[in-house]
């Protein structure tokens, strides 16, 4: 075919002059309303605390949970660094195992029958029933406490990405079986291409529930555990009534969260931009 | 217009036998028979058209041919050089679906065949390139699928079939989803590409008027079960352009095919 390609062929593109302005002030208002929202809710939380005179060992203000994590920031801190450091190990291992497992379970239907059911009986039975049994029988608290985070993240990892391995297009399958390509290649070019806007997905659900077991599993190890995260920094301040400290760590915890899932999102979409509709603006 | 009475199995009007079918059953595993005693004969350089009713068996017959699935009887030769057809990359298959792959550009997409028979990416770059100009794509080789017009994913599929030069190009209703301006376009354009190339086509359609237009032998199918009912060729000669559409020749063509098509489907029951 010589023939180039005509005008009408192509995709005309969208008048972009108008809708600029509109998509400006729809950005504003995406962080000034929530901003706004924010600021309101905590100078409300700031006069019921002073206009009831409630004591900071019930409910602290605002200002002095702020002034408490500054001033406690020598102990929160590296409590922060083991709750990270176990969230991320966790996390890393639910990667590998998942991934892995979800590779195997596309290429054995036998080895999918076997232990797909175990995955799921591992997914459902809550992390804090079975915290404590783990901390029993593993020595290390270290180690237990990577066990429980792993457990809770490993199985949207798997479960996702077995379905974005089996989720590429028959017609595709047909096409690579038509050109001859081996068990490797169709792995390789086509079944981890295709699995991985359900890999990432999987990705930000695992992330934030991998610092949920890390905390769950500390809380259950409590003050016997040898390791001194956030967890264990709530459940000492409780203990002493420090309920600002208390508030502190929550807040560290919850910006842990916040930032693990900003990342995800922010990889996922650095990933799929070029080509997956998750990731496109939408054009009308 | 000559009229070949069914099932001759040897009449070829291109040159020596290409692919040949015998006595080919294919039932699938629900009990349902898509093909019953199917006879066809394709012979080289032609470009053969396989009409009729959707469910008739049409597309399992090309799949068939492609080597996606066993027949459940009779069989399939590929004549000439080497024995399958496929697996010496010998065709090129488009589906209804451009079925490209979203995340890789049109570089990619076309270089896929290639890169699967394990061949360099800067090996491959000229023929790519090749084929990407052929279907007049250029300067789109690193654009991705969905930036492209639904005629434009259609040419990329083109080209990536096209890229391995393969002795015959199987395709299976390549145009059906698309406007008609850029069916008629596409059209054309796979007449120039057949001419230059002089390979064989085989092209399953529901459009009378596109295997009149595009074909030199229309095999007429009737469904359940699938069975061919009718050959007949197309005499118009190439270079076919658009004043062949307007042409008397062609209604007459038409008319004729179409009444073929009217018993086929009567002889089906549908």
């Amino acid at each position: 075919m010589t023939a180039t390609v005509t005008e009408t062929e192509r995709r005309t593109e969208a008048a972009q002059t108008g809708a600029g302005q509109a998509e400006r002030t729809a950005r504003l208002a995406r962080v000034l309303l929530p901003l706004a929202f924010g600021v309101l809710a905590l100078i409300a939380w700031d006069l019921i605390v002073r206009i009831n005179d409630i004591p900071h060992y019930i409910l602290p203000g605002p200002l002095l949970v702020i002034e408490t994590l500054i001033a406690d920031w020598h102990t929160l801190y590296p409590s922060l660094l083991v709750t990270i450091q176990i969230t991320l190990m966790a996390l890393a291992v639910a990667v590998a195992g998942g991934v892995t497992l979800a590779i195997l379970f596309t290429q054995s239907k036998w080895i999918e029958l076997s232990f797909f059911p175990y995955a799921v009986i591992l997914q459902v039975t809550p992390i804090v029933a079975i915290a404590p049994l783990i901390l029993i029988y593993v020595d290390s608290t270290h180690a237990a406490l990577l066990i429980c985070a792993w457990i809770v993240a490993f199985f949207p990892i798997l479960s996702n990405t077995t379905l974005g391995l089996n989720s590429a297009d028959h017609n595709l399958i047909n096409l690579f079986q038509l050109y001859g390509a081996s068990r490797w290649q169709l792995l390789w070019h086509l079944r981890l291409p295709a699995a991985m806007p359900y890999f990432l997905g999987g990705l930000k659900i695992a992330g934030g529930l991998a610092l949920i077991g890390a905390i769950v599993a500390e809380f259950a190890a409590g003050t016997a555990g040898t390791e001194s995260g956030l967890a264990y920094r709530i459940l000492e301040a409780g203990y002493r009534l420090n309920i600002p400290r208390m508030f502190a760590s929550l807040i560290l915890i919850s910006l842990t969260g916040i930032v693990i899932f900003l990342f995800f999102t922010f990889l996922s979409h650095m990933v799929l931009r070029k080509w997956h509709e998750s990731a496109m603006k939408r054009e009308n | 217009m000559l009229q070949v009475p069914a099932n001759s199995g040897d009449a070829v009007a291109g040159g020596r036998p290409l692919v040949t079918l015998r006595h080919v059953d294919k039932t699938f595993s629900n009990g349902t028979v898509a093909l019953k005693d199917l006879n066809l004969t394709v012979g080289e350089h032609e470009f053969i058209s396989l009409l009729g009713p959707s469910g008739c068996g049409k597309s399992t017959a090309l799949r068939l041919m492609a080597g996606l699935g066993d027949v459940t009887g009779g069989r399939i030769d590929w004549h000439g050089s080497g024995g399958g057809a496929a697996a010496d990359r010998e065709i090129g298959f488009v589906f209804q679906e451009p079925t490209l792959m979203p995340w890789a550009t049109v570089f990619k997409n076309v270089y896929l065949p290639l890169r699967l028979a394990g061949i360099s990416k800067a090996d491959a770059a000229p023929r790519v390139a090749e084929a990407v100009a052929m279907v007049g794509l250029n300067g789109f080789e690193n654009a991705y699928p969905r930036e492209l017009s639904g005629g434009m994913k259609m040419r990329v599929s083109i080209a990536r079939a096209l890229v391995t030069k393969p002795r015959v190009l199987l395709m299976d209703e390549p145009f059906a989803a698309l406007d008609e301006i850029t069916r008629f376009k596409l059209n054309n354009d796979l007449l120039d590409l057949w001419k230059d190339q002089s390979w064989t086509v085989i092209f399953v359609t529901h459009s009378v008027y596109e295997s009149v237009y595009l074909s030199n032998r229309i095999v007429v199918m009737a469904a359940r079960p699938g069975r061919v009912v009718a050959e007949m060729d197309v005499d118009a000669p190439y270079p076919r352009h658009e004043d062949y559409r307007t042409s008397p020749t062609y209604n007459d063509h038409c008319r004729a095919v179409s009444e073929q098509l009217h018993r086929a489907m009567e002889a089906g029951g549908a």
